[in-house]
């Protein structure tokens, strides 16, 4: 689960970090109290949505009137904002921050993100702040610095000092950044984040030290303890698909192709658009029923299927391991009894209760093709949909 | 022979008498394994499916000498679970649940170092050593006791390479369901080495998946120290890239995690690839006929 902006950084004041200082704003109408209330002649205000790049896409505007921040909160307001990380739809802007401007000296770059590798939390900063940090791990890896966290011990001050003067900061800045960089490891931990990015952390030129953008995920495994941060969650920049699909405890994931698939278990969900595609057709989403998939989930799997008008044909492939075959047969048969089906269903079932769910299939008197193996099963589906 | 676990293993269930481990426990007796117990905190002394249970691991170690154990406990328990295990002194620790919060499993895998023990999963189908012990969620019938070792990352991607090993004659040795997690017990690497070790096994299939750098870890080790056939498949060659908010994952990683990147790497160390999930068995038969041709 993913923050906006704002939130975050609420998050980071709860832990004594300084940030710049704004206000969220939903309407146009707004921009005059929060702009009063932050004083001086220039703000900068941000579309907030669930992904980066959003300067690049038009999202974030300087303003030197009240005029020009009402011009860009009505423009933005309402809209979707389509970046490099969200295309091609966007996601809707619904709130927007507005911040004082800060006189920035230096970009810098920090992160926290569990480094698998290590099997650690590990923390990234790099000198060369700003939008392509990935290009700059690429081209020069020298500039990236790094460190992972004994959990034993937690984060020491001399990782931090590491960093701090590995960015070339100096005097009363290191032990400002290696306090700002000790609350950012405590919010990881105790927020149960999957990560936090500043990108920029940025140095005033009197020297202070502030995040002027930030990213929090929430570990999903986590929600179930973490209640305060499951309040903010904005459903509003998931797909409403797979949102729908997420209250049924269905994995679905919308893409642009024809044949629509269902699958018990990501690997296996995954591995059945790989074959898809190499049989030459395209899939039209990724879902995963899950290891506890019953007759209804599955039903309602299918209706998720179906409402997406670019599916010609359904492939589903069921390896039965604790999810026995003749429930899922049950759950297809009640399923295209329930919506009408119009496109083929091919249907391939292998494991617990295979025969048995392939009886059931077979004696429904529904038009459900049967597949002999995998191979036959994406021929079948695919054929059907050209 | 095989690995991790054989007829001998005394297999106990943890989070015995929940709906979860009485369905699973039940399969495992059913299937020939040698369950001795259970542990359901508050309901020792009682008897179920005909089986001890005990209020803690330690005592059912000291009463059955069980030396294996499988966790059904809930995510929130899970660590707990694990840690249990571990200090009452089990050598094979199946950690089935999912859903555990990464920051538990890093706290879990550094103490799980220091104690020694092997720990598969978390979010895994578990382990079977065919015909003698299953611990987990597989179903047992599709297996058959055979020469091929198979390591996993995805549970019912498992069951195919499985499936397709049997309807081939060739069987399994042992089959390792590592899990998905990020942070978890044993590795492509760890089962990588135990097969090679082992006598029964000719050959082995891995099935690995989008994400992290493990395989191409995998790759580098094979090429110096496996000299037994081996053949994979990647699940995930066509997954769109995900919406990510930011980019910390793919820098931490290094990798960039794509699957093209880990077959290239596979296919560098010698590794039979196949294209199609439907095309392991084929796979590792090529695998086997290609190692012969070198002999």
């Amino acid at each position: 689960m993913n923050l906006h902006e704002y939130q975050a950084k609420a998050v980071l004041r709860e832990f004594s970090i300084v940030t710049p200082r704004g206000l969220a704003i939903t309407a146009a109408d707004q921009c005059a109290a929060a702009a009063a209330e932050l004083g001086g002649g220039g703000w900068v205000i941000k579309a907030q949505v669930h992904a980066g790049g959003r300067g690049k896409a038009g999202g974030v505007k300087l303003c030197h009137s009240v005029g020009e921040l009402k011009t860009a909160a009505e423009s933005l307001l309402g809209s979707r904002l389509v970046t490099y990380q969200n295309a091609p739809d966007g996601q809707p802007v619904h709130t927007m921050l507005i911040e004082e401007i800060l006189p920035i000296a230096r970009e810098l770059y920090l992160s926290i993100a569990v480094d698998r590798a290590a099997e650690r939390i590990g923390l990234v900063a790099s000198s060369a702040g700003g939008m392509e940090i990935e290009e700059v791990a690429r081209t020069e890896p020298e500039k990236i610095l790094r460190e992972t966290v004994n959990p034993v011990t937690g984060l020491m001050d001399y990782q931090g000092r590491n960093l701090a003067f590995g960015l070339g900061l100096a005097g009363d800045q290191i032990a400002a950044f290696v306090k700002l960089v000790k609350a950012c490891y405590r919010i990881f931990l105790e927020r149960d984040l999957a990560l936090l990015e500043i990108n920029p952390l940025v140095v005033t030129t009197d020297g202070r030290i502030l995040p002027l953008d930030c990213k929090m995920g929430i570990d999903d495994n986590a929600l179930y303890r973490q209640k305060a941060l499951v309040e903010l969650a904005d459903f509003t920049q998931i797909d409403p698909k797979e949102a729908e699909a997420h209250t049924h405890n269905v994995n679905y994931i919308a893409l642009n192709g024809a044949i629509g698939c269902m699958v018990n278990g990501a690997g296996l969900a995954m591995a059945t658009m790989d074959l898809i595609e190499l049989s030459g057709g395209t899939p039209a989403n990724f879902l995963d029923v899950g290891g506890g998939a019953t007759a209804q989930s599955v039903a309602q799997a299918f209706q998720i299927i179906l409402a997406d008008a670019n599916v010609k044909s359904v492939l589903i492939n069921i390896f039965g391991g604790i999810v026995r075959c003749d429930l899922i047969a049950e759950g297809i048969i009640q399923a295209v009894k329930k919506v009408g089906v119009k496109v083929p269903v091919i249907v391939r079932l292998e494991g617990t209760n295979a025969d048995r769910g392939r009886e059931l299939l077979a004696n429904s008197g529904l038009a459900i093709i049967a597949a002999n193996d995998l191979n036959d099963a994406a021929r079948q589906a695919v054929a059907a949909a050209a | 022979m095989s690995i991790l676990v054989n007829k001998d293993t005394k297999v106990i269930c943890q989070g015995f008498t929940g709906k979860q481990g009485t369905f699973h426990s039940e399969q495992s007796i059913a299937y020939g394994t040698r369950m001795v117990g259970g542990v359901t905190p508050g309901k020792g002394g009682q008897s179920h499916l005909n089986l001890p249970v005990f209020n803690t691991v330690k005592d059912a170690v000291r009463a059955t000498g069980a030396d294996a154990t499988m966790i059904y406990v809930p995510a929130a328990y899970a660590a707990d679970g694990v840690l249990e295990a571990a200090d009452a002194g089990i050598r094979i620790i199946a950690c089935i649940t999912e859903g555990i919060p990464v920051r538990d499993m890093i706290n879990v895998k550094a103490a799980i170092r220091a104690n020694g023990a092997n720990l598969i999963g978390p979010n895994c189908p578990g382990l079977i050593t065919p015909g003698e012990c299953k611990i987990g969620i597989m179903p047992g019938f599709i297996h058959k006791p055979g020469k091929v070792g198979i390591i996993s990352r995805s549970g019912t991607l498992t069951y195919e390479a499985v499936w397709q090993t049997t309807q081939s004659g060739l069987g399994q040795s042992t089959c390792v369901g590592i899990g998905g997690d990020p942070i978890k017990g044993l590795d492509f690497i760890d089962c990588l080495a135990l097969f090679q070790a082992d006598p029964q096994t000719e050959a082995i299939i891995m099935v690995g998946e989008i994400g992290g750098t493990a395989e191409e870890a995998a790759a580098e080790y094979i090429q110096a120290h496996v000299s037994k056939p081996v053949a994979a498949y990647i699940a995930g060659l066509t997954a769109p890239k995900g919406k990510r908010m930011g980019h910390a994952g793919a820098i931490i990683a290094g990798g960039s995690g794509r699957a093209e990147d880990k077959i290239a790497a596979l296919e560098k160390a010698g590794v039979t690839v196949a294209k199609s999930p439907a095309g392991l068995g084929e796979a590792v038969m090529a695998a086997i006929k290609r190692a012969g041709s070198r002999e």
